[in-house]
C-alpha cells in the first residue's frame, strides 16, 4: 500500500504497536534511456542520484551520496551509484539505507533528495519515482512519482527527523534544480 | 506449499491422508493420542503406541528409531476425535539419551502421501525433557489444521499422558516402555529382519494407500542400534543452563543476539573470523566517529551559545546571561551523556563479540598469550592473514582489535626504532597495557636503547610468527646485521635453527645477501613472465623469504641502498618480503631519495603509538605490537616444534 503524500504532510514513524521504526530505505528508480541504434554507447544516458544529508541543528554535518557511500558513523549507507537506470518496472535502482537506531545523537534531521546528474529534467525521464520504505516490513511510507514533474532536475523529497524518542517523517516534495546535492542545500534550508 | 512453523503456529491441511515424518538425533519412540474437543483421552484405546501400533486411521512404528513415519487418515477417525497429538519419547534403557537437549533438535514434517511437504517444525529449545508433544492435528470448523506444539515433559511419558487426562497414565507408560525395549531387543538381534517385519510396512485397514509409500526406507531400526551403542554425545554446553523456552506469545526482545565467533561471510572458518575482525574494526571506528562528531557538535554549540549570551552587553550584569549560560551547559551535558550512552551500548556489544572471537582465533590471528599457541603444531597450509599487533582508541582502552594483514604481505614492514615522536613517560595506556595484557613494556620512559631493543624483539616476534604459521620449509628468514648488534635478540631464531645462516655482518655481508635476493627476484620474475617455472636453476630457493634489515643504513653503500629499494618494490610480488628495523633519522644523509622507500613500507612501532589510520573515517589508532608475554617461553617452544618438523619435511 503506497501512500502518495501531498506536500508538507507528516507521518510519525511510530508503528501501530507502539514500537518505533528502526530502519528506513529511500529507493529511487527510473527507466534507462532507450538505446540508440548502431552506436549504442552514445545513448544519452540518464543518471539520477539519491542523496541523504544529515543535519544537526540545521547545519549539514554529513552527507551520503555517490562519492561518499557510507556516513562516517556507518548508520546511513548508499548501495552504490547507478548511472544508467533500470527497467522502469518499480524496482529501486539506487537505495539509501538508514539505521535509525544508530544515527548519532546530535543528528536531528535527515533530508533525502533526488537530482539529475546528467541534466535531463523529470519531464524527460520515464517511470521515475522515489519512495521511502520501512525496511523492517517492506511497507512504503511515501512515494513520489517524478516523471512528468515538469522542467525540474531535482527534488527535495522527504525528511526524517527526531520526534520524542522516535523518528517522524515529513513529506517535502519541493522541486528545484541542481546537479548534485550541494546545489540543493539552499532549497533544503527552508524545510528544516 | 511448505510452511515452516514456529512454536504455537498453525497451518491448514488441504488433505486428510497425511504422513508425519519424524527425524531425531537419537532413537525415539513415536506415538499418537486421540483426544476429544477438550484434548482429553477417553482411555488407553485412544493411544497408538509401539505396544499397540494400530488404531483406526492411525499407524505408528513399533520400534524406537531416529526416523519415523506415522500414517494418519483423518477421515477414518471417529467423530468424537478432535485432536490428534503426535508425541515423541526417548527410549529408556542402555545407551539412550538422557534428554532431548542432548541431541540435535528433533524435526517433524507433515507430508502428503506422495511426499510433498505440507508443514515442517523443528522442536528447538528442549533440555532435560524425555517426552514431547511435537505437533497436533485438530479439527476447526470441519477442516483439519496442524499446530506446532513442542510441549516437553521432563517426567516423561507418564506425565504427558496424565496431562491429557488419562487415568491409567503410569500403567500405560510402563507398557509402552516395555514394548519399546522389546522392539529394541529384536532390532539388535536381527536388524534387517526386524526392519522388514516390524516396520510400519503394513497399513491400517482404513488407510491402505499409505502402505506403498511406507515401504522404501523404513529399514531405519538397523541404523538406530548404532547411535545407541556408541554412547550418547551430549550436545549441550556443560556450563550453560537450559533456559525455559519463551512462551509463543512473548514479543521478541530488542536486545541484540549474543555474538558468535565466525559470524561473518567466508568460505572457511579462518576467512569468516578474518572478516569478522575487520567488521569489528569498522564498527568500532564508526561508533567512535559517531561519538566524536556528537561531542564536537556539542562543544561548538556550547561555544556559540556562550558567545551569544555574552554578545549583548545589557545582559552581562543581569541574571539572564547566567540562565542562558546554565541552559547552554545543560544542553551540552545532556548531549554528551546521550552520545556516551550510545557509544557504551555499541562498545558492550563489541566487547562481548571480542570475548568470543579472541579465543576462537587460529594461531596466525591469536595473541602470543593465547592457549592456541601452547597447543601449537606445524600447519599444512599457509594462513590468509597475520596478526601484527593490537589497535585501540583512547576512548576505549580495554577493547583491542587485532590488526590483521593479508598474506603474502603486499608491502614491507618498517619497525621504527627511533625514539623521536613517542610520548615520553608512562602514560595511562602503557600502564594499562602492562597491567592488563602483560605486554613486554617496562615502566620507564622509552629511552633510546630500550626502544631499539623492543624494536628488535618486535621484529623477532613477527619473524617467528611468520615462520610458525607457514608449513615447514616454505618460509625462510634472513638477517642483515652489519653492526653485529642484534645477535642476542636473535637468539630464539638462531638457537632453534629457524635462521639457516647467521646474520650477515659487515658491508660485505650486506652486499652478498642483497645480491642473492636480487638475483632470486629477477629469476623468479623472469620465470613467471615466461611461464617457465621449471627452468629455474636448482640453487634458487622458492620458499618465501623475509629479509630483516637491522641498523639501516649502517653498512649500506649507494649500490646496496638501490638494491634494497628494488627489493622493496619488486620483492613482494615474487615472495621476497622486507622487514626493516630502522631509525629514519639515521638515514637523513640520503636526503629525500629514501622517502619513497619509507612510504612504501608499513610503519609499526615497538611501543604503543597512535599513528595508524583506519580506512573508513581515518581515526588515529594506537598500535601496540604483538609480543610474547614477559618471561614466556612460548616463542622458543613454537620454534622448537617447527625445528622438529623441518627435517621430516625435507626428507
Amino acid at each position: 500500500m503506497s501512500v502518495n503524500l501531498s506536500k508538507g504532510q507528516g507521518i510519525s514513524l511510530q508503528k501501530s504497536d507502539g514500537g518505533t521504526l528502526t530502519a528506513v530505505r529511500m529507493g529511487l528508480g527510473w527507466r534507462s534511456a532507450p538505446r540508440r541504434g548502431l552506436f549504442g554507447r552514445r545513448t544519452n544516458e540518464i543518471d539520477l542520484d539519491a542523496s541523504a544529508v544529515l543535519f544537526a541543528d540545521k547545519k549539514p554535518v554529513d552527507v551520503v551520496f555517490f562519492q561518499h557511500l557510507v556516513s562516517d558513523d556507518g548508520s546511513v549507507r548508499h548501495t552504490g551509484d547507478n548511472r544508467v537506470g533500470g527497467a522502469g518496472q518499480g524496482g529501486d535502482d539506487e537505495a539509501i539505507l538508514v539505521d535509525l537506531a544508530r544515527v548519532p545523537v546530535h543528528i536531528d534531521q535527515i533530508v533525502f533528495t533526488v537530482n539529475s546528474f546528467t541534466g535531463q529534467t523529470f519531464a524527460e525521464v520515464q517511470d521515475a519515482f522515489c519512495r521511502l520504505v520501512d525496511e523492517t516490513n517492506g511497507q512504503e511510507l511515501a512515494r513520489y512519482t517524478l516523471t512528468g514533474g515538469g522542467q525540474y532536475t531535482a527534488q527535495v523529497m522527504t525528511k526524517v527527523h527526531r520526534a520524542g524518542n522516535g523518528w517522524a517523517m515529513t513529506a517535502i516534495g519541493a522541486p528545484t534544480n541542481g546537479r548534485t546535492f550541494q546545489d540543493l542545500v539552499p532549497a533544503m534550508v527552508p524545510h528544516l | 506449499m511448505t510452511a515452516e512453523l514456529v512454536r504455537g503456529q498453525n497451518h491448514p491441511l488441504d488433505r486428510t491422508r497425511v504422513e508425519i515424518r519424524i527425524s531425531a538425533g537419537g532413537p525415539v519412540m513415536a506415538g499418537v493420542t486421540l483426544g476429544d474437543d477438550q484434548g482429553r483421552l477417553s482411555g488407553t484405546e485412544a493411544v497408538a503406541h509401539p505396544g499397540a501400533p494400530r488404531r483406526t486411521g492411525i499407524e505408528v512404528p513399533r520400534q524406537a528409531a531416529s526416523e519415523h513415519r506415522v500414517a494418519v487418515d483423518l477421515d477414518a477417525l471417529a467423530e468424537s476425535v478432535h485432536r490428534v497429538s503426535v508425541l515423541l519419547a526417548l527410549a529408556t534403557g542402555t545407551g539412550s539419551l538422557t534428554g532431548f537437549g542432548a541431541a540435535a533438535a528433533p524435526r517433524v514434517a507433515v507430508t502428503g502421501l506422495d511426499g510433498t511437504q505440507l508443514a515442517g517444525y523443528t522442536i528447538t529449545g528442549l533440555g532435560a525433557e524425555t517426552a514431547v508433544v511435537a505437533v497436533e492435528l485438530y479439527r476447526r470448523q470441519g477442516a483439519w489444521k496442524v499446530r506446532a506444539v513442542g510441549q516437553g515433559y521432563a517426567d516423561g511419558l507418564a506425565a504427558m499422558l496424565r496431562d491429557q487426562g488419562l487415568a491409567q497414565a503410569a500403567e500405560l507408560a510402563a507398557e509402552i516402555e516395555e514394548a519399546v525395549s522389546l522392539g529394541q531387543a529384536r532390532a539388535v538381534q536381527s536388524p534387517v529382519a526386524a526392519g522388514r517385519a516390524e516396520g510400519p510396512a503394513t497399513a491400517p485397514a482404513d488407510a491402505a494407500a499409505p502402505a506403498d509409500s511406507h515401504t522404501p526406507d523404513t529399514a531405519a531400526p538397523a541404523d538406530t542400534a548404532a547411535p545407541a551403542a556408541g554412547g550418547p554425545i551430549d550436545y549441550r554446553h556443560p556450563k550453560r543452563r537450559t533456559a525455559k523456552a519463551p512462551a509463543p506469545a512473548a514479543a521478541p526482545s530488542d536486545a541484540p543476539p549474543a555474538p558468535v565467533a565466525g559470524d561473518a561471510a567466508g568460505w572457511s572458518m579462518e576467512e569468516r573470523l578474518y572478516n569478522q575482525v575487520w567488521g569489528m574494526f569498522e564498527d568500532l571506528a564508526r561508533s567512535v566517529a559517531a561519538y566524536r562528531s556528537a561531542c564536537d557538535f556539542a562543544e561548538s554549540r556550547l561555544e556559540q551559545e556562550l558567545d551569544k549570551a555574552l554578545a549583548d552587553p545589557r545582559d552581562r550584569l543581569g541574571t539572564a546571561a547566567d540562565v542562558a549560560r546554565a541552559t547552554a551547559r545543560d544542553k551540552h551535558a545532556a548531549l554528551i551523556t546521550q552520545a556516551r550512552a550510545a557509544l557504551d551500548r555499541d562498545l558492550a556489544q563489541l566487547a562481548a563479540e571480542s570475548e568470543v572471537v579472541e579465543p576462537a582465533l587460529p594461531p596466525a590471528f591469536a595473541r602470543w598469550s593465547a592457549p592456541v599457541w601452547q597447543g601449537y603444531h606445524v600447519p599444512l597450509e599457509p594462513p590468509m592473514g597475520l596478526r601484527l599487533g593490537d589497535l585501540h582508541l583512547p576512548e576505549v582502552l580495554d577493547l583491542r582489535i587485532p590488526m590483521l594483514v593479508r598474506l603474502p604481505l603486499e608491502r614491507g614492514l618498517w619497525i621504527d626504532s627511533g625514539p623521536a615522536g613517542y610520548a615520553h613517560g608512562p602514560g595511562p595506556e602503557r600502564e594499562f597495557g602492562r597491567r592488563e595484557l602483560g605486554s613486554a613494556l617496562t615502566d620507564g620512559p622509552p629511552d633510546e636503547a630500550e626502544v631499539r631493543r623492543l624494536a628488535l624483539d618486535t621484529a623477532v616476534a613477527v619473524a617467528a610468527r611468520l615462520l610458525a604459521v607457514h608449513p615447514a620449509g616454505t618460509f625462510a628468514v634472513q638477517v642483515v646485521d652489519p653492526g653485529g648488534t642484534a645477535v642476542s635478540a636473535l637468539a630464539p631464531l638462531l638457537e632453534t635453527g629457524a635462521l639457516r645462516e647467521p646474520p650477515a655482518a659487515g658491508a660485505q655481508g650486506v652486499t652478498q645477501v642483497l645480491e642473492a635476493l636480487t638475483r632470486r627476484v629477477d629469476l623468479v620474475q623472469m620465470a613467471v613472465r615466461n611461464r617457465a617455472a621449471d627452468s629455474l636453476p636448482p640453487d634458487i630457493d622458492t620458499a618465501e623469504q623475509l629479509l630483516i634489515v637491522h641498523d639501516f643504513p649502517h653498512g649500506f653503500d649507494d649500490r646496496a641502498v638501490t638494491r634494497l629499494r628494488y627489493l622493496a618494490d619488486e620483492g613482494p610480488a615474487v615472495g621476497v618480503h622486507l622487514l626493516m628495523v630502522a631509525d629514519r633519522a639515521q638515514a637523513q644523509e640520503y636526503g629525500p631519495v629514501l622517502d619513497p622507500l619509507w612510504r612504501s613500507l608499513l610503519r609499526i612501532t615497538p611501543v604503543p603509538d597512535a599513528h595508524l589510520a583506519d580506512p573508513w573515517v581515518g581515526h588515529a589508532w594506537t598500535y601496540e605490537p604483538s609480543l610474547a608475554p614477559q618471561g614466556s617461553r612460548v616463542l622458543r617452544e613454537v620454534l622448537g616444534r617447527l625445528a622438529q618438523a623441518r627435517p621430516a619435511h625435507r626428507h
